[in-house]
């Protein structure tokens, strides 16, 4: 079957692509790219006035499952990446159990391949149990699909046990991702260590916690000759250190959350639980600081942290409200106001969603010339819309966005030159 | 004459008019509190809960005085006996106190923001006594009744608050209080126990307290929590009170006639020396007593409500 | 002064009244002995202090004065919000005094009863009695007073002003219509 993606403007960063292009798929296959294509057995998608671009990438996502199916699950998670024009997403190991094995990993993508909408590609747990004690058999998971290896949730505290992860990992040829946080320094904190938390009596966590574990990572990094990828980047200390690295030739990627280049801690005031998150939302400093790393391509990645949590756990106090939010419905249009406020032209927003996680993780994905897979994004840049967190797709409904107006909306996503979200129809189909 | 304010969750609310309103209530109501039947006829009828989800026995007291001299019902519920301790949630906590159709909750919490919560919430008026580490808005109150009492007026004063600044809502809530009445405010203590952004409070920061103290019209001496010593925050109690305790040395910067107050319990020989403690120009039970007038003041105000008087 | 006010008594026939009243509450007490008068806050108070002053110029002496502030003892805090709080000052013993209570309006009667149930709080007096510049009439309590400046028969809609100048000296009472 084939399927031809007619009058749109295909924008394709990896390939320095902005043009009136169509592009002709077969069998999941962009077969053809060019002006005016036509084909006669084709099943036409009309795309006049819409951007085209890759299919979206997230590398940070928690789908929940298995062990925490009533915040999500890999069926709502990856509706809501689709929803959000993610095509593909990678997901943390912190479920329960842990994936730490390939017998999770397997489970993951079989309920990946039930679902049918958008890739996933699990990432494994550095050590067994997220202990931060011994590493899990790295080389397996691999095997099994995972593509990248990470504690997320929380740091690996001892620092032999992380260079050993980064050189083990790269036996494999797999990248560590770190969340980079030094616990003794967060010493119980619940939001940004500023003069916010002063007013709101409320225990800071200071950005030395996250730039001393960067600092780190980083020359592990350097020492090992490993990959590695910083996760939820949130403070300038950290932009910086990992600016110089890039710069020495230490092989260190980053990525930022729509939240953290959004919000300023500024949104905890009222004690807004959707604003708490860890790393914490920073100062008005540290998001200029994350914009300028982002435009530069220090921090190559947008990635959401999609984090679902039952109302339950965020309808509390501060203090003991979880932390994270959803992110996958809102993290286009989140970025589409960098290129309002022109901190990024387009291209570079497409680029640091789509083609920059697949170069971070080493995806063949992320571009759409002939020969690579069709996962499409197709954007409508003037749609003009209102979120309402009880219509999102995810299970959960934890976002500070509620009731923000957007400009910028997915109208249709593919994967695999599958239709698997129309805006229009309001949910995804099959084409 | 409307009050205006349906809750007390913060100093940051009320406005110098506000105060004002409020201390002159409770110079009237301080009578009452002298008089053989201490008790007036004025929230009959109306119940309030005093909901305390960490121990407190001055500041319980105080307000469940000050409700019983108005003829209010009282109940009180306490974190050893309410569910609490059984994990049920402040959502749920609060849907049964609606239940019970109380007029005012008056709350302690020990997170930052709980009073708000449960305010955001409910129909009932809610008044904050103390949540965590933010704000303790009748202790506040009470301490500028107790400084206007002595000294014929707040604006202009310098007033020293010294000790552990970070964790208290004292603090927190009298520098408010003290800035919107036209006080000027110090503060002293350790690097360890100043909050972060200190010198944005609208204070002079001291790390040194003889500085602080340098012809202060009052003195507000905060409690040393037993739990800071030997944390990674204050070495001992012994070097605490040598380098910022208050003493008859030391005492001796302030102005001659300077007041010297703690919001209690106080840790004789710790911040403050027993000499200064029993000495004359403590007025810390001046504090209690206005405490409960102040409170008396609040609960008759809230009562009535938003509605505008004739 | 809007049309829809009459004065209803100057100050020279606010004076006579007031003379009388004094001359009454002497004659009912058989003098002076154990006499207080408790002026209701505000507007009772400076009356209370007029009778004082009348009834020692006729029988020199000086009676015991207070005020009572009777907003504790409302039974409106739901309807009329949290009007300010006076001061109450008595500083006499109340037991076994004959208290005269004075208030310049008597109206539905709820003051004189929140200023009854004040005084039974702060002490035990022998008698209360009423002492009323103006009865305008419409109670809604059994309560009648003693000693009567002037009846004033109004509609309920109506408003009686008693005004005092800056000396706090009654100078007018005047009616309001609607």
């Amino acid at each position: 079957m084939k399927l031809l993606i007619k009058g749109g403007r295909l924008l394709d960063p990896a390939n320095g692509i902005d043009d009136q292009l169509d592009l002709l798929i077969e069998e999941g296959i962009v077969v053809a790219v060019g002006v005016g294509l036509n084909e006669d057995d084709a099943h036409i998608l009309d795309v006049s006035n819409r951007l085209v671009v890759p299919g979206l990438i997230d590398i940070h996502v928690h789908l929940r499952e298995p062990g925490y199916e009533y915040k999500e699950d890999v069926l709502s998670g990856t509706r809501a990446a689709v929803a959000g024009g993610f095509t593909s997403v990678a997901c943390m190991p912190n479920t329960d159990p842990v994936n730490d094995n390939k017998t999770v990993t397997s489970y993951i993508l079989q309920k990946a391949a039930e679902a049918g909408l958008a890739n996933v590609f699990p990432v494994g747990a550095i050590s067994k149990g997220l202990k931060g004690e011994s590493l899990s058999e790295m080389g397996e998971l691999g095997e099994a699909g995972c593509v990248a290896m990470s504690d997320d949730g929380r740091p690996v505290r001892d620092g032999e046990i992380m260079r050993r992860a980064l050189e083990y990992a790269s036996t494999f040829g797999l990248p560590v991702i770190s969340h980079a946080e030094d616990l003794s320094l967060v010493s119980g904190g619940v939001m940004n260590d500023s003069f916010v938390a002063t007013e709101l009596g409320l225990k800071g966590i200071p950005w030395v916690a996250e730039d001393a574990m960067v600092a780190r990572d980083v020359m592990l990094a350097e020492f090992t000759g490993a990959r590695l990828h910083i996760a939820h980047v949130s403070t300038r200390g950290a932009v910086e250190i990992i600016r110089a690295a890039q710069k020495r030739g230490v092989m260190v990627t980053a990525e930022v959350t729509p939240h953290h280049f959004t919000l300023t801690d500024e949104a905890v005031r009222g004690y807004d639980t959707n604003a708490k998150m860890n790393p914490p939302l920073r100062s008005a400093d540290d998001l200029a600081a994350i914009r300028e790393g982002l435009a530069d391509g220090t921090i190559g990645v947008i990635a959401t942290d999609h984090a679902p949590h039952h109302r339950d756990e965020k309808n509390v106090e501060f203090n003991i409200a979880l932390n994270g939010i959803v992110g996958l419905e809102t993290a286009l249009p989140l970025t589409l106001r960098l290129v309002d406020e022109g901190v990024l032209t387009l291209a570079e927003a497409i680029d640091r969603l789509s083609s920059g996680p697949a170069r971070a993780l080493g995806l063949h994905r992320g571009q759409l010339t002939a020969g690579h897979v069709a996962d499409i994004t197709v954007i409508d840049l003037d749609a003009r819309w209102t979120l309402n967190a009880a219509q999102l797709q995810s299970k959960s409904k934890n976002t500070p966005f509620d009731g923000w107006s957007f400009k910028g909306a997915v109208s249709h996503t593919l994967v695999a030159g599958k239709l698997v979200f129309d805006r229009l129809e309001g949910r995804e189909s099959i084409v | 004459m409307s009050f205006g304010h349906k809750h007390i969750l913060g100093m940051d609310q009320l406005s110098a008019d506000d105060i004002t309103r409020i201390l002159d209530t409770a110079d009237s109501f301080k009578e009452i509190s002298a008089r053989e039947i201490k008790k007036v006829p004025t929230l009959r009828g109306k119940t309030i809960i005093n909901i305390f989800f960490e121990a407190s026995t001055r500041t319980r007291a105080s307000f469940e005085i000050a409700e019983k001299r108005l003829s209010a019902d009282t109940l009180n519920i306490s974190a050893s006996t309410s569910a609490l301790v059984k994990g049920e949630t402040l959502e749920d906590t609060a849907r049964n106190l609606e239940a019970m159709h109380p007029d005012i909750i008056v709350m302690r919490h020990g997170h930052s923001g709980a009073p708000h919560y449960l305010a955001e919430r409910c129909n009932f008026s809610v008044i904050n006594a103390g949540d965590g580490a933010h704000e303790h808005p009748t202790q506040a109150l009470l301490d500028l009744m107790t400084i206007r009492d002595k000294k014929g007026t707040i604006g202009g004063l310098t007033v020293a608050i010294v000790g552990d600044i970070a964790h208290s809502r004292v603090a927190r809530s009298n520098i408010i209080a003290l800035n919107t009445m036209g006080a000027r405010v110090r503060l002293a203590g350790p690097r360890t126990l100043l909050p972060t952004g200190a010198d944005r409070l609208g204070a002079e920061v001291f790390t040194d307290i003889k500085g602080a103290l340098d012809g202060a019209d009052v003195v507000m001496m905060l409690r040393i929590q037993q739990e800071r010593q030997g944390s990674p925050l204050l070495p001992s109690n012994r070097e605490y009170s040598r380098f910022f305790g208050l003493n008859p040395d030391n005492l001796q910067r302030a102005k001659e006639d300077a007041i010297v107050m703690h919001p209690g319990p106080m840790n004789r020989g710790v911040e403050i020396a027993s000499s200064v403690a029993d000495g004359p120009r403590n007025v810390i039970l001046d504090q209690v007593e206005n405490g409960v007038a102040v409170r008396m003041a609040l609960l008759y105000l809230i009562s009535g409500g938003e509605k505008m008087a004739e | 002064m809007s049309p829809r006010e009459t004065v209803i008594l100057d100050e020279p026939a606010i004076g006579r009244a007031l003379t009388r009243v004094a001359h009454e509450i002497l004659e009912k007490n058989k003098g002076t002995r154990d006499v207080a008068l408790v002026g209701i806050v505000r507007g009772g108070d400076h009356l209370a202090r007029c009778l004082q002053q009348r009834i020692q110029e006729i029988e020199g002496v000086e009676l015991p004065l207070g005020s009572i502030d009777i907003t504790m003892y409302r039974d409106d805090l739901a309807s009329r919000g949290s009007l300010p709080v006076g001061k109450t000052e008595l500083l006499f013993p109340l037991e076994n005094k004959n208290v005269v209570l004075v208030d310049d309006v008597l109206f539905t009667g709820r003051t004189i009863r929140a200023a009854m149930d004040a005084l039974m709080d702060i002490g035990r007096p022998r008698s209360i009695q009423l002492a009323i510049l103006i009865d305008r009439g419409h109670r809604e309590l059994p309560i009648r007073p003693d000693f009567v400046g002037r009846n004033v028969p109004t509609a309920t809609g109506e408003k009686i002003q008693v005004q005092f100048n800056d000396n706090q000296q009654p100078v007018e009472v005047r009616v309001c219509k609607p």
